[in-house]
């Protein structure tokens, strides 16, 4: 009896608590010191030393049975059982251990079984494909669910032309329009004409693109290009209305950067829509790192806490639109950019194309439009500079704050060219290839005022230096010169500068 | 004159509700019909269909010992007590005993906590059995059919069998005295000794509204494949391993912890169940007992349970059909468990998130206070209802006696 129930606690795995607490099991040991309890006290010490020498646990139950003679059948079951604490790592299958009191015909088991691990414990590639796939079945059935019931086409309006950014911008327009999931129709409209390095770079995309060109070259000052700029929005309207393309027009401009969430936010708009816009009006001095806050009431603004400047609606607590959040240009107005690629402040206007979206049908022919749409072709006619597509609207009241009334910023404005002459590898590949030395084109720099701050310039700079390695010219040498004259009045890269000081 | 303007106003109203109707139909027009082997029954109201009768028993079995331990009302466990309480003033209960179909016997056997808030179930045999001693002298109703008409609430690892570890609960078996009564438990094992035949399985206690208060809008994408967390192996109980789970936990862990599809991990995040909800897989494995709160989490979180547990018995089986809502593995097949989750054709995959997205389906898992139609109360009370009318055969003759008093091991027969 004593021995049974010693047996039984052989195969205890009792937790410190619940052994302390269990005052049921512990029947057997008391404050009797019988000889046959020091008996199995000496025997688990001997065990123990055994476990460490040997590195297993050897446990009492293999002497139990070296001096038994009991032929029940617990004795052969607690054999196998012992073969298991063998420690492998291997796979081994489960013993079946029958259990007393275990119902007939059961085939789960209590007590140890083995850990099955399989020989190649690694993920199969083709395994890991299927369970993209499946997810993404999931995520389109959960889109076609819980997301916008049925999404309407998204027209983005694109003007462009060719210049040294263009391809960086672009590319981001480009992949930020390749991830929407509606169908998208980009109409792309270049200034100076269509040319195939334009072409081949959309193409890329695989989305449906209408490329336009739009016959006057783009003008090196910004307010110019601000104004022509809109005529050639204008022309894709027209092209809009032409073909009676359906959807929802968004004006992409390429510099921008949009997130994907606005693509989501935009569904909702019913005629026009309005979204915040972030403005990175680039600064490129490092005095006046920040920009001021702007905000309705001039009282707030502190220059403790600079904020990013946001165009876009205004509404009141029963988000209502009521006004217009616009950017501030009044302390950068000596400071502004004149020019591309001055390298200043580039300022956006009033309230910038992007910051609206239009249902297509507003500038169809004859559709069923509301009231207060003015006719298409009585805009922009007489060549004037429509500023906002608040200018095709007669109230303007009725435009539709998106975005929680315009307090999430989904999309940001943001202006950063290079001078209007630098000169790029045509689409950016360099034939011949870099190994030949050859003389890279002079761009031919007109002089310039010593305060410019020169963060534009340092691209600019880098070339140079490139430049002076290939050959070495004595007119060179005095515009190297005068450039580094540029960067001593204004540090703003130390390695540039001490490249040049190097090398001098 | 006034006429035209009525009925204008009722062709009105009648729009207004059509439009209403219609909406609702649009809501749950992804979302499946759920119809076990009994049939549509989740959607049944038990009130009609039976009646209740709720001993008066002394506080000491119930309320004293919740005042001990208000634990009891946040655990797994806590079914017993939500149960008594839906019970006392639901419509199903009568205060006349003998137009009763069922008796219920309000005892919290489930309630004597560790200082880390675990049941020790060492005296709840001699509860238990102090109970019906109790209410077979003072009713007649317990002599009548020797408890057959009767159901307890024994919501613990292994139900009657009042005990934490497999082995020792099987040694003891289910109590004797509750040989004829309905059981009403968590735990469910075919061919099991502590899952008698006529019982019925119920899911654990999950807190519903702190679940509710996780929930996260349903259009943010499922990204995770398959999701778990938790123990695989129980160093404090089982340090090698084989014993934990039968080593199917610790299978999981050794086959896919270096495979970027199993997010599986021992932590405990502060956003589990915003997780679950991002998963599309999650896995239910059984642990020191079958049954555990992840499926009920993983149902109404929307992500497809994974149950590796041979033989278990799921809640309401009857009523449910598991089968086509969850994926059952065996435990010797968990190294291929990758292999079979992606082997599942995907309009599988959809239909059994569109099963699982019933709201009847969430509802029958959850405990809420007050209770809600067709709940798991609601579940339970239609389980018991099923089980009507009540055969001859349990109304015994006067005089006969079935159960043996003294069965059973000899420490059970202390009063309590």
């Amino acid at each position: 009896m004593k021995q049974l129930t010693a047996l039984q606690q052989q195969g205890r795995r009792s937790n410190s608590f619940r052994g302390a607490s269990s005052p049921l099991d512990a029947g057997v040991e008391g404050s009797i010191r019988s000889p046959a309890t020091i008996f199995w006290l000496v025997l688990h010490g001997l065990c123990c030393l055994i476990s460490l020498v040997l590195g297993f646990r050897f446990s009492r139950i293999v002497f139990f049975l070296l001096f038994s003679t009991a032929s029940s059948p617990s004795a052969t079951t607690i054999y196998t059982s012992l073969q298991t604490t063998v420690p492998s790592s291997a796979a081994t299958s489960p013993p079946e251990r029958n259990v007393s009191g275990g119902g007939g015909g059961s085939r789960v088991v209590v007590g140890r079984h083995g850990i099955l691990i399989r020989p190649w414990p690694h993920p199969d590639p083709a395994e890991v494909m299927t369970a993209h796939k499946i997810i993404e079945r999931v995520q389109l059935e959960q889109r076609s669910q819980y997301g916008v019931k049925s999404p309407r086409t998204v027209i983005a309006v694109t003007p462009t032309y060719v210049r040294t950014f263009q391809t960086l911008h672009l590319t981001g327009l480009m992949h930020s329009l390749m991830n929407v999931p509606y169908d998208v129709i980009w109409i792309v409209v270049e200034a100076g004409g269509a040319t195939n390095e334009t072409a081949s770079l959309i193409a890329r995309s695989g989305l449906r693109t209408i490329h336009i060109g739009f016959d006057t070259k783009m003008p090196v000052l910004w307010d110019d290009r601000h104004k022509l700029e809109s005529k050639m929005r204008l022309h894709a309207l027209r092209v809009v209305r032409e073909k009676r393309l359906d959807g929802i027009v968004m004006f992409a401009d390429d510099s921008n950067m949009h997130s994907l969430e606005l693509f989501d936010e935009i569904q909702k708009v019913q005629w026009v829509g309005a979204v915040s816009v972030g403005i990175l009006a680039q600064s490129g001095g490092s005095e006046e790192g920040e920009l001021p806050v702007i905000r309705k009431d001039d009282s707030e603004k502190d220059d403790k806490d600079p904020q990013l400047p946001v165009q876009g609606p205004a509404c009141n607590s029963s988000n209502h639109l009521v006004g217009w959040h616009t950017f501030d240009s009044s302390p950068y107005l000596e400071k502004s950019a004149r020019y591309i690629g001055d390298g200043a402040v580039v300022l956006p206007r009033k309230l910038e194309w992007a910051g609206f979206v239009l249902n297509s049908r507003l500038v169809w022919e004859d559709a069923d439009k509301p009231g207060w749409v003015k006719e298409f072709e009585a805009v922009g006619r007489d060549g004037e500079d429509v500023e906002s597509p608040l200018s095709f609207l007669n109230d303007a009241s009725v435009v539709e704050p998106l975005g929680s009334c315009g307090r999430k910023v989904m999309l940001w404005w943001l202006r950063v060219e290079a001078r209007a002459d630098s000169k790029f590898p045509a689409r950016w590949i360099i034939d011949p290839p870099l190994d030949i030395t050859v003389p890279a084109k002079h761009t031919p720099w007109p002089d310039a005022p010593p305060e410019l701050p020169s963060s534009v310039e340092k691209v600019i700079s880098i070339q140079e230096t490139t430049d002076k390695r290939a050959s070495k010219n004595g007119s060179r040498r005095k515009r190297s010169s005068r450039s580094k004259r540029k960067h001593t009045a204004k540090v703003i890269d130390e390695q540039v500068s001490t490249r040049h000081s190097g090398d001098n | 004159m006034r006429n035209r303007r009525w009925v204008f106003a009722v062709l009105l109203f009648l729009a207004l509700c059509l439009r209403i109707e219609a909406f609702k139909f649009q809501r749950t027009q992804r979302t499946e019909r759920i119809s076990g082997s009994a049939g549509d029954v989740l959607e049944d109201d038990p009130v009609g269909r039976l009646k209740v009768f709720v001993y008066e028993l002394p506080s000491k079995y119930n309320k004293k010992i919740l005042q001990k331990d208000p634990r009891c009302l946040t655990h797994m466990f806590a079914a017993e007590i939500y149960m008594h309480r839906f019970l006392l003033s639901s419509a199903v209960r009568t205060l006349n005993p003998e137009e009763a179909d069922w008796f219920y016997t309000p005892v919290y056997t489930t309630c004597d906590l560790t200082p880390n808030g675990l049941p020790l179930p060492f005296k709840s045999p001699r509860m238990m059995r102090s109970a019906i001693q109790l209410i077979s002298s003072n009713w007649p109703y317990w002599n009548r059919t020797e408890g057959a008409d009767h159901f307890f609430i024994v919501p613990h690892d292994f139900g009657a069998c009042f005990h934490y570890q497999e082995e020792k609960a099987i040694e003891r078996g289910i109590l004797p005295l509750l040989q004829r009564a309905t059981l009403v438990q968590t735990f469910g094992q075919r061919n099991h000794v502590c899952l008698k035949d006529g019982s019925i399985t119920i899911p654990p206690y999950a807190p519903p509204q702190k679940m509710q208060a996780h929930l996260i809008p349903p259009s943010i994408p499922r990204s995770i494949f398959v999701y778990f967390r938790g123990l695989f192996y129980d160093v404090g109980n089982d340090p090698e391993g084989g014993y934990y789970a039968r080593g199917a936990r610790a299978s999981v862990w050794e086959n896919f912890k270096n495979n970027p599809l199993f997010d599986i991990s021992t932590e405990h995040p502060t956003t589990y169940y915003e997780d679950m909800q991002r998963a599309v897989f999650c896995l239910c494995p059984l642990g020191w007992a079958p049954w555990s709160p992840r499926l009920v989490e993983a149902v109404i979180f929307g992500c497809i349970p994974v149950i590796i547990a041979d033989d278990i018995v799921l809640p309401f089986a009857d009523a449910i059909p598991w089968e086509e809502i969850g994926v059952f593995v065996a435990e010797k097949d968990v190294p291929k468990l990758d292999t079979i989750l992606t082997s599942i054709p995907i309009e599988e995959i959809l239909r059994k998130q569109r099963l699982l997205a019933n709201p009847s389906m969430k509802q029958a898992m959850l405990f809420p206070q007050p209770a809600q139609p067709r709940d798991a109360f609601h579940q339970i009370l239609n389980g018991l209802a099923r089980k009507l009318p009540h055969d001859a055969s349990v109304y015994l003759k006067p005089g006969e006696k079935v159960l043996n008093w003294t069965a059973g091991p000899v420490g059970d027969l202390k009063p309590w």
